[in-house]
């Protein structure tokens, strides 16, 4: 065999080395392990919804078509692929509320739009939603606030959740506010709120507590009646 | 807000209604919408294209001018649209910023025009979507290069009244401003060459007189020291006017070309200073090189070399890279060679930076054979040497090419504006030659006018009035007031210059005007007048027409002043009209030619003042007979005064 030294041999195995190389560049030597870089960057990402027939929805919803009309178009404007996944949600409603963090939230509202629980809110859904918020009774829109606060869909909303929605709905608030946030305001709040509501103070409030309290107020009524004529 | 999240207003106002139950104040009143109209089609005429869009997709910016009332200026009512007189291309992306929320820049539009469009619409370029944003800032960075480089060609104009001391360093800066820089721009230049010239010719070997060769430095010493001085005086001399003449002595002293000009004419003076005395000879062989430098002051000379050094400084980064890369390669490979070929015998890599040397030649390809590996080692890291060599230097090379060509190119732009320059500006002139031509061709016609009312037919009138445009006529009507608010008229440039020398000539005429007392007088000065104008070439229309000298002397004109004139015609047999409006004069010309039997035919603007004028103003009537006056002579004799009264 050749007699060779340290050095030599490390000439020897940087030819080779390269030769390799050279080889792998014709392609006559697949290295191992190569093939699945391909597959991985063509996700299906052109997944497409279509709503069902504009007369259908105006059968299940109360809009006119003019409204669905222009609800969908909005909607295909800026979802143009028939769908809006939490992100799309989370970006476009950070849009109103340039001031502070509104992600929390829309997370909220995302899961109380999200009625089949598959990650993505489609066109109907969407109009389902409104439809409760803006056509509905005022039991519908306290149903549907409450089905907002109760986080893990229970039944009751306990103060861990409505810390959290109340933590939430602060952080779009943001840092520069008058008076100055203090730490424990949503906790405040939290608290102002179960005295209210909570009739039995057994520290979660239920769907009948809720709504009777509500019935009760007049500001809340009140305002429930505010975005009537929001399309 | 960007405008598809717009259209989801409606939705995050519903969402609010989360906020309600837990809220701890009243709410405010919403807002009505009062106008509760339904989304409608809006129809937007741009230069013929209709474009459709609804109404709600415009008002999502409202502060621009489609989004905002503004737009409601341009609705034309018949067509029930609204309808802008721009261009149908830009406007394409103006729609498309309200429709996507983004605005892009099209690649095929002119950076200007574009930019124009933007502020029309009320729309800033700030906005523009990143995926344009660069393109755009690209080409706006070229047009104010552009636009700087035609500001910097302006300041080319001498302006009237400069001291001594700019005249000559304008004249060092420019050579092509006078004769004076040039000659001397032309004489440095051939010294230098002498001086380069004489500095390589020193050092040949011509003829030996004992054993070794003696250069001819050393035989024609004389010789070569004169030409050597005169070089230099011819430098120093250059170097203090320089500056005297610059206009910050400090800033000069520090500029690269001032430097290199100390350099090279200092060795000399030392020289001159020390003797040929042995210890500090070196030193003063060391100095000798110095005057090499000389050859640098050939970058005044030479622009393509000052773009080569402007391209080596601005692509200081990429050679700093070169250099770094280089220097990392030649470190590995002189000590892998170095350890390949210790353990052969007499071999020349002796130490490391014995190597370096290998390494150097290698890698540059140069390959002079001095030092070579003779191990098998050796040999294999010495040809990966050698491939890796070239690629290292291979790569910034295109950077600095491409600075080069890039820089090079903007140079020859500048030059053919440059060059281009001069025509535009003529053209530019011209243009307004013209316009002023024409105001005072007009004048003449509207006086013209005055008197074909009276004397011709209708026909003539008709074509007369066919030549003039409503905005013409507007604006020779805003130029005739402006001549009565100040009392003065407007006249061309050789009129006014004739005026200027005659000025003190002029008599003033007596406060009487009878047309015969005037022609005798008129006759004078006018005739002289023409006289000189005669032989001027006929460039400008005007100049032909002697008549504008009467139009030169003031005159508020009395209200009972009655005007005749007629134009003075010089049917020549080529009139050169340089633009197209004295070709409109030249057609009244013709109309009048018809009139008259011979070839040329001068007619006077003859004032005759009305009796009923009771109170001769001064300066009307001093300016009445020169208005008479213009009673022109031409080189036939043949006065011809059409008078209609």
């Amino acid at each position: 065999m050749l007699n060779l030294d340290g050095l030599e041999m490390i000439a020897v195995l940087v030819v080779m080395g390269l030769f390799i190389k050279v080889l792998e560049q014709f392609g006559l030597f697949e290295p191992v392990g190569g093939e699945d870089s391909i597959e991985d960057d063509f996700e299906l990402s052109t997944v497409c919804h279509r709503p069902e027939g504009l007369d259908k929805l105006q059968e299940q919803s109360k809009f006119t078509k003019k409204e669905l009309q222009v609800l969908y178009r909005g909607f295909k404007n800026e979802c143009p692929s028939g769908v809006v996944n939490e992100e799309t949600f989370k970006l476009i409603y950070s849009q109103f509320f340039p001031q502070g963090d509104s992600s929390t939230y829309a997370h909220f509202l995302f899961e109380a739009f999200d009625t089949n629980k598959n990650g993505s809110v489609s066109f109907e859904d969407f109009v389902a939603g409104l439809n409760i918020i803006l056509r509905g009774s005022i039991n519908d829109r306290l149903n549907w606030a409450f089905n907002l606060y109760d986080l893990n869909k229970d039944g009751c909303i306990t103060k861990e959740e409505m810390l959290d929605i109340m933590k939430s709905i602060y952080d779009m608030m943001g840092n520069y506010t008058y008076p100055c946030m203090q730490d424990d305001a949503p906790r405040e709040h939290v608290e102002n709120f179960f005295q209210k509501m909570d009739r039995n103070k057994d520290g979660v409030v239920t769907i009948d507590e809720f709504i009777e309290s509500c019935q009760k107020d007049e500001n809340i009524m009140q305002s429930m009646q505010l975005f009537e004529n929001v399309i | 807000m960007a405008a598809g999240v717009a259209a989801w207003l409606p939705f995050a106002r519903a969402a609010a209604i989360g906020w309600m139950p837990v809220a701890n104040c009243p709410m405010p009143v919403a807002p009505r919408d009062h106008s509760k109209r339904q989304d409608e089609l809006i129809i937007l005429n741009v230069s013929g294209r209709r474009f459709q869009t609804w109404r709600t997709t415009l008002d999502r910016y409202p502060d621009t001018l489609l989004g905002s009332s503004e737009k409601e200026f341009f609705y034309n009512e018949e067509a029930k649209e609204y309808f802008f007189d721009r261009d149908p291309e830009a406007f394409r992306s103006v729609l498309n910023f309200y429709r996507t929320g983004k605005l892009h820049y099209p690649r095929a539009e002119c950076i200007q025009a574009y930019d124009e469009e933007l502020s029309f619409f009320g729309i800033i370029p700030e906005i523009i979507g990143d995926c344009c944003y660069e393109e755009y800032k690209d080409r706006k960075r070229e047009n104010a290069e552009r636009l700087q480089d035609d500001q910097e060609d302006k300041k080319d104009f001498k302006p009237p009244n400069m001291t001594f001391r700019e005249t000559i360093w304008r004249a060092f800066e420019n050579p092509h401003t006078s004769t004076m820089a040039l000659v001397f721009y032309y004489v440095t230049g051939f010294f230098i060459a002498i001086s380069v010239l004489t500095n390589v010719v020193e050092t040949v070997p011509c003829g030996s007189t004992s054993q070794k060769d003696i250069s001819c430095g050393q035989r024609y010493t004389v010789a070569f020291f004169c030409m050597d001085t005169a070089c230099v005086m011819i430098f120093t001399v250059e170097y203090l006017l320089r500056l005297f003449a610059a206009p910050s002595r400090y800033l000069f002293m520090r500029s690269v070309m001032s430097i290199i000009d100390v350099v090279a004419i200092f060795p000399y003076y030392i020289g001159l200073v020390m003797t040929d005395n042995e210890d500090v000879s070196g030193a003063f062989v060391t100095l000798r090189v110095f005057r090499v430098f000389r050859i640098f002051k050939f970058s005044r000379h030479s622009q393509g070399l000052r773009i080569l050094g402007y391209t080596l400084k601005s692509c200081a980064s990429e050679l700093g890279f070169l250099l770094f890369s280089l220097t990392m390669a030649i470190i590995i490979f002189a000590t892998v060679m170095f350890y390949a070929e210790k353990g052969s015998s007499s071999t020349k890599f002796t130490s490391i930076p014995a190597s370096f040397w290998y390494t150097i030649v290698t890698m540059t390809t140069l390959g002079y054979g001095d030092m070579v590996p003779k191990t098998i080692a050796g040999k294999i890291f010495g040809s990966i040497c050698s491939l890796s060599g070239v690629l290292v230097i291979a790569l910034p090379v295109p950077v600095i090419v491409s600075n080069f060509s890039r820089i090079y190119h903007q140079n020859q732009r500048a030059d053919k504006r440059r060059a281009q320059k001069k025509a535009r500006l003529a053209r530019i002139r011209i243009a307004k030659k013209g316009s002023s031509n024409a105001y005072l061709q007009t004048k003449r016609n509207g006086l013209l006018n005055e008197l074909l009312d009276l004397t011709a037919s209708e026909e003539e009138q008709q074509h007369l009035n066919k030549t003039k445009s409503l905005l013409e006529s507007q604006h020779h009507h805003l130029l005739h007031c402006l001549e009565k608010t100040t009392g003065h008229d407007f006249v061309d440039e050789q009129l006014f210059e004739q005026n200027c020398l005659e000025g003190a000539l002029q008599p003033y005429r007596s406060r009487t005007p009878s047309t015969s007392s005037l022609e005798g007088m008129t006759g004078t000065c006018c005739s002289r007048r023409t006289k000189r104008s005669v032989p001027l070439p006929i460039a400008n229309a005007p100049a032909s027409h002697a008549h504008p000298l009467a139009l030169t002397h003031t005159l508020p004109k009395s209200p009972g002043l009655q005007e005749l004139s007629a134009i003075n015609i010089q049917c020549a047999e080529k009139q050169i009209h340089s633009s197209s409006r004295s070709n409109l004069n030249m057609q009244t010309n013709e109309v009048d030619r018809r009139n008259c039997k011979q070839q040329k035919v001068t007619t006077a603007i003859i004032s005759i003042q009305t009796a009923n004028t009771g109170s001769p103003a001064e300066d009307g009537g001093h300016g009445l007979p020169n208005r008479g006056a213009s009673v022109v002579t031409t080189t036939s004799s043949n006065i011809i005064k059409v008078s209609a009264l």
